[in-house]
C-alpha cells in the first residue's frame, strides 16, 4: 500500500532562522506529507542519524549561514555512509547561485533560495521522490 | 462575475464607485478605509495622546528638538570574517560618514562556542566576525578611540562576557567607563520568542541580565544596557501589532526583573533602549512607533511609578526588514530600503540600519553597504523630513491607526497576563504558536496574490544577471582557530583556571556576576570556557519546535 512520502526538514549548523523550515514543514504537512522538524541545533552527525531512524524519502536542509558548503554536502555523505542512498536531498535558504554547482555534485536534487513558491518545492518534491520499497 | 456597484457618497460626476479590491488592509491585516474624517479620531486629546516632542506622553518624540539638534546616528550593522577584516570595514564605514558602529558577531560567538569547538564547523565567521578572546576584540577596535565612537553589539545570552571585553579594550585605551557610549542587545526573552540564540534558561538568563544593569548603573552610566527588541519577532514572522505588543510586553518583564532585584526603576530604566523592524506598510510602521512611545510613557509612569521622565521617554533603534528583501531583481531592494528608512525617520528613530540591495544572496558588499548609507544620508540631507518633526501628527488616519495598534496591543498585553505573564507565556508556546500562525498566513496570502511582492509573485523576470557577492574566505576558520590556540599558550593558565572557578561559584550564589567575568575576560578566558563555566551551573534551555 502507498505510504505518504517522508520528509525531515533539517536546521543544520548553529544558524537559528528557522521561519522558512517552519512554513515549509507545515506547507509539506498541508499536502499531506508526513513531516519530521529537527528543531535547531542538529549537527550533521544528528541529522543523518534522525534520517535512518525515521526511514525518510526526503531530506530538506534549511541554512541561512552560509555554512551550507561544508555541513550540506556533510550531512549527505553521512546518510550515504549509513546506507541512505535513495533519499532525495534537497536545500533552501540564502545560497549564491554560484555554490549551486557544488551543492548539486555534493548530491542535492534542488536548490531553492528565498522567494521560493511552496507549491513549487512541493510539486518537485513529488516528482523526483525515488520511492523506497516497504522494508 | 463583475461586482455590484454601490452608491457611495462622494463620488464625483462621471466617476466609477468600484475600488480595486474588495477590502484593504495593512501588511498586519488591519482593516483600512476609504478616507478618513475629524469623526475618526474625536476622541483625540492633544496633551493627553501626543503632546510636544519631548513632553509626556511622547508620541511626537523622545526630545523637544529631534533632527533639529542632531540628526538619527547612521549605524550600519557589520561584521564578517576575522577581526583585522572586520576593523576594516569599520574604518570604511566611518571614513564615509557612518556615525556609530554597529558589531555583527557569527554564530559560535552569538551561542557561546569557541572557533574550535566541533559545532563551530564552517560557521566561523561566516555571518559575523569571529571573537574567542579578548586578544580580539583588541584587534576589532585597534585604532578606534572608544570615547569619540558610540557602539552597539548584537550580542544576547553571552552579552555581558563580550560586554566585559568591551570594557576591557576601553582600559587599555586608557578610556574611562564613564566615557563609553554604546548599547548591549542583551534581550534574552526574545531569543526564546524568534531569534533562538538562547543558551541557558530563562530564569537565570534574566540574573546576568539584571546584573549588567545594576553593574551599569554604578560604573557605566552612559551606556544603554539592553536593548529590547521586535525585530526578531517580527523577522520570524510576527505581524506589526505582534511585533509591538510582544517587544513592550518583554520590556515591562526587564522592568519588573530589575525592580524585583532591588533596584530603583529611575536607576536603570533611563538605558533601556528599544529596536523596532521597519517593513514595507508606510503608515502602519510609522503609527507603531507612534504608539510605542505613547504605551511605555504611560505604562512606566502609572503602573512602575517613574518619576524620572528619562523613564518614561523611549529612545529606539530601527533597522529595515530583512525579509522584505528579495533575492529577484535585488536593484528593487534599494527603492524598498529607501521607503523603510522614510518611514522609520519619520517615525522619530533614535539610530537607523539601513540593508543593503544584495541581502537576500549573501553578506553585503562593499558597494551595496555604500549605497544603503547613501540612502540615510539623503534622507537627512536632501529631502527636507528632518526639518520639522511628527509632521504626520493629526493626520486622521496615522492618528486613528496610531490608536488602533495601540489598543491591539493592550488586546495582547491581557492575553499574556492570562497566562501568568511572559515566562510562562514563552514556556507555553504561546509566542511560538502566534508568530507561526502569522507567518504561516503572510506565506499564504503571497502565494494567493493578495500580497505583491514585486518581482517574486508579479512582474517576474527570467533570466536575471548574476549579482556580484561577498565571500567569506573558508581559510578564516583555520585561521581564527590558530589564533586562539596561540592565545591559550600564551595566558597565565593557573589564572584562567581560578577566574573561572571563582565565576562558578559566584553563579551558584547571588552576588553580581559582572565583575568575576571581567576577571575572566582579563586573563584571556576564552568566550567558550566562560560560558561553560556558567553552563555547569546554570544549565542549557532546548525549544520544543512548534510550526
Amino acid at each position: 500500500m502507498d505510504r505518504p512520502i517522508r520528509v525531515l526538514v533539517a536546521k543544520p549548523g548553529l544558524d537559528r532562522h528557522d521561519r522558512g523550515a517552519k512554513v515549509l514543514a507545515r506547507a509539506y504537512r498541508d499536502a499531506g506529507f508526513e513531516v519530521i522538524y529537527t528543531g535547531l541545533d542538529r549537527s550533521p552527525e544528528e541529522i543523518a542519524e534522525m534520517a535512518i531512524q525515521e526511514d525518510v524519502d526526503v531530506v530538506a536542509l534549511s541554512i541561512l549561514s552560509g555554512a551550507h558548503d561544508v555541513l550540506v554536502p556533510k550531512v549527505i555523505r553521512l546518510c550515504r555512509e549509513a546506507g541512505a542512498d535513495d533519499v532525495l536531498f534537497l536545500a533552501g535558504g540564502i545560497i549564491p547561485d554560484e555554490d549551486r554547482p557544488r551543492l548539486t555534485e555534493a548530491g542535492v536534487a534542488g536548490v531553492f533560495g528565498p522567494g521560493s513558491d511552496l507549491d513549487e518545492i512541493i510539486r518537485f518534491t513529488r516528482e523526483n521522490v525515488r520511492r523506497k520499497v516497504p522494508r | 462575475m463583475a461586482k455590484a456597484e454601490v452608491q457611495r457618497p462622494g463620488t464625483g460626476p462621471g466617476e466609477p464607485d468600484s475600488e480595486r479590491r474588495e477590502e484593504f488592509r495593512t501588511l498586519s491585516g488591519l482593516p483600512v478605509a476609504r478616507v478618513y474624517r475629524p469623526q475618526d479620531v474625536a476622541d483625540l486629546d492633544y496633551e493627553r495622546d501626543l503632546g510636544d516632542p519631548g513632553q509626556f506622553p511622547f508620541t511626537r518624540g523622545p526630545y523637544a528638538t529631534m533632527y533639529r539638534g542632531r540628526l538619527w546616528t547612521m549605524r550600519q550593522f557589520a561584521g564578517f570574517g576575522t577581526a583585522e577584516e572586520s576593523n576594516a570595514r569599520y574604518k570604511y564605514l566611518l571614513e564615509h560618514g557612518q556615525t556609530g558602529l554597529s558589531v555583527a558577531f557569527d554564530f559560535p560567538t552569538l551561542l557561546g562556542y569557541d572557533s574550535d569547538h566541533p559545532r563551530s564547523e564552517g560557521e566561523v565567521g561566516k555571518d559575523g566576525v569571529a571573537i574567542d578572546t579578548l586578544a580580539d576584540m583588541e584587534t576589532l577596535f585597534d585604532g578606534i578611540p572608544l570615547d569619540q565612537v558610540t557602539t552597539s553589539m548584537t550580542i544576547n545570552s553571552p552579552a555581558a562576557i563580550l560586554f566585559a571585553m568591551y570594557l576591557a579594550v576601553a582600559e587599555k585605551q586608557g578610556v574611562a567607563w564613564d566615557r563609553i557610549s554604546g548599547t548591549i542587545q542583551n534581550d534574552i526573552l526574545k531569543e526564546y520568542t524568534a531569534q533562538k540564540t538562547y543558551i541557558f534558561p530563562p530564569r537565570p538568563s534574566m540574573r546576568l541580565i539584571t546584573d549588567v544593569f545594576g553593574f551599569c548603573s554604578r560604573h557605566v552610566p552612559r551606556w544603554n544596557t539592553i536593548s529590547i527588541s521586535g525585530y526578531h519577532i517580527r523577522e520570524a514572522g510576527a505581524t506589526a501589532v505582534q511585533e509591538l505588543a510582544f517587544t513592550l510586553a518583554d520590556g515591562f518583564e526587564y522592568v519588573k526583573a530589575g525592580i524585583e532585584a532591588g533596584l530603583d526603576v529611575d536607576s536603570f530604566v533611563p538605558r533601556l533602549s528599544f529596536f523596532w523592524d521597519i517593513h514595507m506598510d508606510f503608515f502602519e510602521e510609522i503609527a507603531k512607533l507612534r504608539a510605542a512611545r505613547r504605551i511605555w510613557a504611560r505604562e512606566l509612569r502609572e503602573r512602575f511609578g517613574a518619576r524620572d521622565p528619562r523613564s518614561w521617554a523611549m529612545r529606539f533603534h530601527c533597522q529595515t526588514a530583512g525579509c522584505s528583501l528579495t533575492a529577484q531583481q535585488p536593484e528593487n531592494n534599494v527603492v524598498r530600503v529607501t521607503l523603510q528608512a522614510l518611514a522609520a525617520v519619520l517615525g522619530g528613530t533614535q539610530s537607523l540600519h539601513t540593508n543593503s540591495m544584495d541581502e537576500a544572496l549573501a553578506l553585503p558588499t562593499e558597494k551595496a553597504v555604500r549605497i544603503a548609507l547613501r540612502t540615510q544620508q539623503i534622507i537627512a540631507e536632501e529631502s527636507g523630513v528632518p526639518n520639522t518633526i511628527d509632521p504626520l501628527a493629526g493626520s486622521y488616519f496615522v492618528e486613528a491607526l496610531t490608536d488602533t495598534m495601540e489598543a491591539q496591543a493592550y488586546e495582547y498585553f491581557r492575553r499574556i497576563e492570562q497566562q501568568g505573564g511572559v515566562i510562562p507565556a514563552i514556556e507555553n508556546g504561546f509566542f511560538a504558536r502566534e508568530i507561526a500562525e502569522a507567518s504561516y498566513r503572510h506565506q499564504l496570502a503571497l502565494k494567493r496574490g493578495d500580497v505583491t511582492v514585486v518581482g517574486v509573485n508579479k512582474y517576474v523576470q527570467e533570466d536575471e544577471a548574476p549579482q556580484p557577492i561577498l565571500r567569506i574566505d573558508p581559510g578564516i576558520e583555520k585561521k581564527q582557530v590558530e589564533r586562539l590556540r596561540r592565545v591559550k599558550a600564551e595566558r597565565d593558565n593557573a589564572r584562567v583556571e581560578r577566574c573561572l572557578k571563582e565565576l562558578a561559584a559566584a553563579a551558584r550564589g547571588t552576588e553580581n556576576l559582572m565583575p568575576y567575568i571581567l576577571e575572566a575576560v582579563r586573563a584571556y578566558a576564552s568566550e567558550g570556557e566562560i560560558v561553560g563555566a556558567l553552563k555547569d551551573v546554570f544549565g542549557v534551555y532546548r525549544e520544543e519546535p512548534i510550526y
